[in-house]
């Protein structure tokens, strides 16, 4: 049973707040992860949780009870470091040791853990290695052994994957997330990278300048992002985000002119003359033979299983267009785009999103 | 800015660092202050050690006194000669030699080693070895080579001896400029010195354009830590000349040593003491903001 | 770059010609005290004489040599152990878990190092004579450590600052307090930063003249102090100056030479690396 609770938590670095009141739960067993640009003080917020940063304001419980000022030692939380920390000069086995040596473990129940962990991390061909010798990626399976060996009530990862190269980064991304299946244990992660989000977490949470944007699970944050921070940042290619405003509206769908002129109609009682943004995935736009909005093909990226096509529709920022790998659109080439489907979202002024009136 | 929460105040720390700072902080406080305070009360005070009836509050008399000695102003004067002297030479000759053990020759690790040996020579042994085997003028080798050369050997401690307590000086730090200045030159982009080649430069406009505006910052810092040991120069005079030939090359620090440990003058020696104090400060002010701009903490 | 063959040979005979200038006191100190004392003063100097061992023997079991060595073995010592265990736990808590005054405590000790040991004389003296600490072993080993404190104290700052910060925090997380960090972490970690740290100490006290010259006189004189006491006319026998000056130096300049690349650190309060 693990459950973390943030009431209202508060950092702040010589007078500059840097977390501005966050509160959030964190179920047991629940894979939860801190996503967000860099300095949007997540990794603030995890070293809060293990103890390595001291908490400002507000209230961190585990299971109930409040540990503000409990060291970190003594919180019964694993951390994975995001350069795997590992003793240089201990040995991979004494390195996942260290913590039960510590805490006075007797050394057969110490071994028969690290085997144990070794086991399933396929470690144990190595144990008698230095960190010198190893390859970033059995560095990484050390740092998340360490982890493991103590049995923490959760493990807290502060990007563990951004020193792996590409084709390790995912490999190892799957471990983990095969590794939370087995252990069914409560885990932190923060990344700014949003498909190590959206792959490996129960639910995501979006942070931005000190303080949470959207709590939500992958596909609501796909979805319903609640404001135009989370629209753009989570999905890939990223949403279009246009500004448009009401043209006219018959109490069921209105119509909107958008910046550059085009047309866009939407399944939802709007107040003509408001101004708003209008979100549009690139995998929810098509290609139709005429009306929607006019554009002309600027940059094509063939991806081999897409296309990628940014189209000039006399906007600010050029529509992104996700395509199937064998269109064959041309640079310069005149298109007409319409949304697939009824999968716009809109934002008012304040950028928060428009929740249709039937939600 | 924010508003109180339900919790208690925060103010037990997770990790207390004062337990840690409290002995060095502790023992460096009395030590930097305690002293000083002392000297500054007894530069005030009529106080000798022999002469238990001195006694009671001076005034200013004792820096009256001892700025009005003729010995004072020339304490200073020789002071200054002697730090400026040595920081001449060893700052040319430490640029010279780094730039010279910089360069790649035949055993030129061991050559290092031996440049630097001097500074590892402790004062007492330097200066009486230069003073007896080296500068004897009957028996040294200098009186030797003199006299090979058709020169009349020098008697240095008799007619030059402040340029003696220089040369023995200078030879006990150019190690130093040398050694400091060398490790600076190895940071030295060597892509720099070719592209300076590339643009036509030669020899010594490589060292007036490239080398010496790179070796800047590491000279201040020799300059700077020179002049305070340098201010400080003791047992070099001590055993050397003990100050004379008369006054010659007694310098502001053997001056007070003199009042202080051979007159047992304590207000004169304080007095004393107060002027070092602050005329080493002037340089430490210096030096302590070179080194806060340059050391990344 | 590439220089002719000439260049390079002109380059080698210079630098060795410096090398030699340089160490040819050190060179002639140690040749004169294998002379006899007639050999040592003889003009022209003599490059071929006897080798003799007397000095030596003469400096070791008649002088004052071996209590001057105890002494300043102790002294350098003492103060260097005790240095580093005051000033360990000051770096290690500046080195990672710095705080806004963290900068001015540094600079404060640097410039405590600033002040000038004559300008304190006349106190230190008289604090020494009033506790009893005049010409006693702890007397020096106390003022010895104080001066190099601050040296120290930046010294194995700038050592444990290459340690990553992670990897303290992680020995944090796994339960280790402050000194089985201290033990089990930075110790291996740092090793070879403190050993130059303690050398650089051990080098400092042992040619410390200062202090050692005005506060002892025979009890706790160490090895600059005998060696000044060759400096009275009447004593002066140039071969067992000599052969007393040699057995001083010889063991620090080995030291000194061990350490050359980390000293310039100590020396230059790492501003110079």
């Amino acid at each position: 049973m693990c459950t973390l609770e943030l009431r209202n938590l508060r950092k702040v670095y010589s007078n500059v707040e840097v977390i501005k009141g966050v509160d959030l739960t964190i179920k047991d067993r629940e894979f939860v992860v801190f996503v967000g640009p860099s300095g949007c003080g997540k990794s603030t917020l995890l070293r809060m949780i293990a103890g390595l940063e001291e908490i400002s304001g507000g209230d961190f419980m585990i299971d109930g009870v409040r540990v503000n000022d409990v060291p970190p030692d003594k919180r019964g939380l694993a951390m994975v470091f995001q350069s795997y920390a590992l003793y240089p000069h201990m040995t991979v086995a004494e390195n996942m040791a260290f913590a039960l040596r510590l805490a006075g473990v007797p050394k057969p129940e110490r071994d028969e853990r690290v085997m144990v962990a070794a086991k399933t991390l396929q470690l144990d061909a190595l144990l008698e290695r230095k960190p010198a010798n190893l390859s970033g990626g059995q560095r990484q399976r050390v740092a998340i052994g360490r982890a493991i060996v103590r049995q923490p009530k959760a493990f807290l990862f502060d990007e563990p994957l951004s020193n792996l190269d590409a084709a390790l980064r995912v490999q190892t991304r799957i471990e983990i997330a095969k590794l939370h299946n087995d252990l069914k244990s409560t885990m932190i992660y923060v990344t700014h990278d949003q498909v190590e989000a959206m792959t490996l977490a129960d639910r995501i949470v979006v942070f931005n300048a000190g303080k949470i944007e959207q709590v939500g699970t992958p596909l609501e944050l796909y979805h319903n992002p609640a404001n135009l921070f989370v629209a753009g940042f989570i999905g890939s290619p990223k949403m279009n985000l246009i500004a448009a405003e009401v043209r006219s509206s018959d109490g069921r769908t209105s119509v909107l002119t958008l910046e550059g002129g085009s047309l866009f109609s939407v399944p939802k009682a709007l107040v003509p003359g408001q101004k708003l943004t209008i979100g549009l995935r690139p995998e929810h736009i098509a290609v139709v033979a005429e009306g929607g909005m006019a554009g002309r093909v600027e940059v094509v990226e063939h991806l081999g299983n897409e296309t990628i096509a940014y189209a000039s529709i006399g906007a600010a920022q050029p529509l992104t267009v996700k395509l199937p790998s064998d269109s064959d659109v041309r640079i310069g080439e005149m298109l007409h785009f319409a949304s697939r489907g009824q999968t716009a979202s809109l934002f008012d002024e304040a950028g928060s999103a428009i929740m249709s009136p039937s939600a | 800015m924010t508003k109180p929460t339900t919790a208690p105040p925060h103010r037990k720390k997770l990790m207390h660092t004062w337990p840690l700072l409290t002995p060095t902080v502790g023992v460096l406080l009395l030590w930097a202050f305690v002293p000083l305070a002392m000297t500054l009360w007894f530069s005030f005070q009529r106080y000798n050690l022999v002469d238990p009836t001195i006694s009671g509050f001076a005034g200013f008399n004792n820096y009256k006194f001892l700025l009005e000695s003729p010995a004072f102003l020339l304490s200073i004067v020789n002071e200054l000669v002697l730090v400026g002297a040595v920081l001449i030479i060893t700052l040319v000759l430490g640029v010279a030699f780094a730039v010279l053990f910089d360069q790649e020759f035949f055993g030129r690790s061991v050559a290092r080693l031996l440049v630097i040996a001097p500074f590892f020579v402790m004062p007492t042994v330097a200066a009486l070895i230069w003073k007896n085997l080296l500068m004897d003028p009957v028996n040294g080798v200098f009186a030797f080579v003199a006299r090979s050369l058709g020169f009349t050997p020098i008697d240095w401690f008799t007619n030059y001896p402040m340029a003696g307590v220089v040369m023995i000086v200078a030879w006990e730090w150019v190690p130093f400029a040398t050694l400091i200045l060398l490790t600076a030159m190895q940071s030295l982009d060597r892509q720099q010195v070719e592209a300076a080649k590339m643009d036509g430069a030669r020899g010594p406009q490589i060292l007036r354009y490239v080398i010496l505006p790179h070796l800047a910052r590491p000279m201040t810092i020799v300059l700077m830590m020179e002049t305070i040991y340098l201010l400080a120069v003791f047992a070099e005079i001590f055993v050397t000349t003990s100050g004379g030939p008369g006054n010659a090359t007694t310098t502001l620090t053997y001056l007070i040593y003199l009042r202080a440990l051979v007159s047992f003058d304590v207000g004169g020696a304080a007095a004393g003491g107060v002027l070092a104090v602050i005329l080493a400060n002037i340089v430490a002010l210096f030096l302590v903001r070179t080194v806060a701009r340059n050391v990344d903490l | 770059m590439r220089s002719s063959p000439l260049q390079k040979f002109i380059v080698a005979v210079l630098g060795w010609t410096v090398a030699l200038l340089m160490f040819f006191p050190v060179a002639w100190m140690v040749l004169t005290s294998f002379k006899t004392e007639i050999d040592a003063v003889h003009s022209p100097p003599l490059l071929v004489f006897h080798p003799t061992l007397a000095n030596f023997t003469h400096v070791i079991y008649l002088g004052n040599y071996l209590g001057a060595l105890t002494n300043s073995v102790a002294i350098s010592l003492g103060s260097t152990v005790l240095g580093l265990l005051i000033a360990m736990p000051a770096a290690y808590a500046m080195a990672f878990f710095p705080n806004r005054w963290t900068k001015d405590l540094l600079l404060w000790m640097l410039s405590t190092k600033m002040m000038p040991a004559v300008g304190v004389l006349m106190p230190i003296y008289l604090l020494c004579q009033r506790s009893g600490l005049l010409d006693t072993l702890s007397g020096l080993i106390l003022v010895m450590m104080l001066s190099n404190l601050p040296i120290i104290v930046w010294m194995l700052y700038t050592f444990f600052k290459e340690v990553p910060g992670d990897i303290i925090e992680a020995s944090r997380m796994d339960g280790a307090g402050v000194l089985a960090q201290l033990r089990v972490v930075l110790l291996p970690l740092a090793g070879p930063g403190i050993a130059s740290t303690a050398l650089l100490s051990i080098i400092l006290s042992w040619n410390e003249a200062f202090w050692s010259i005005n506060l002892t006189s025979v009890n706790a004189a160490p090895l600059t102090a005998f060696i000044a006491t060759f400096s009275a006319p009447e004593g002066l026998f140039w071969a067992k100056l000599s052969a007393a000056s040699t057995l001083a130096v010889a063991p620090i300049l080995i030291f000194g030479w061990m350490t050359q690349r980390q000293l310039v650190r100590g020396l230059t309060f790492g501003a110079v690396k």
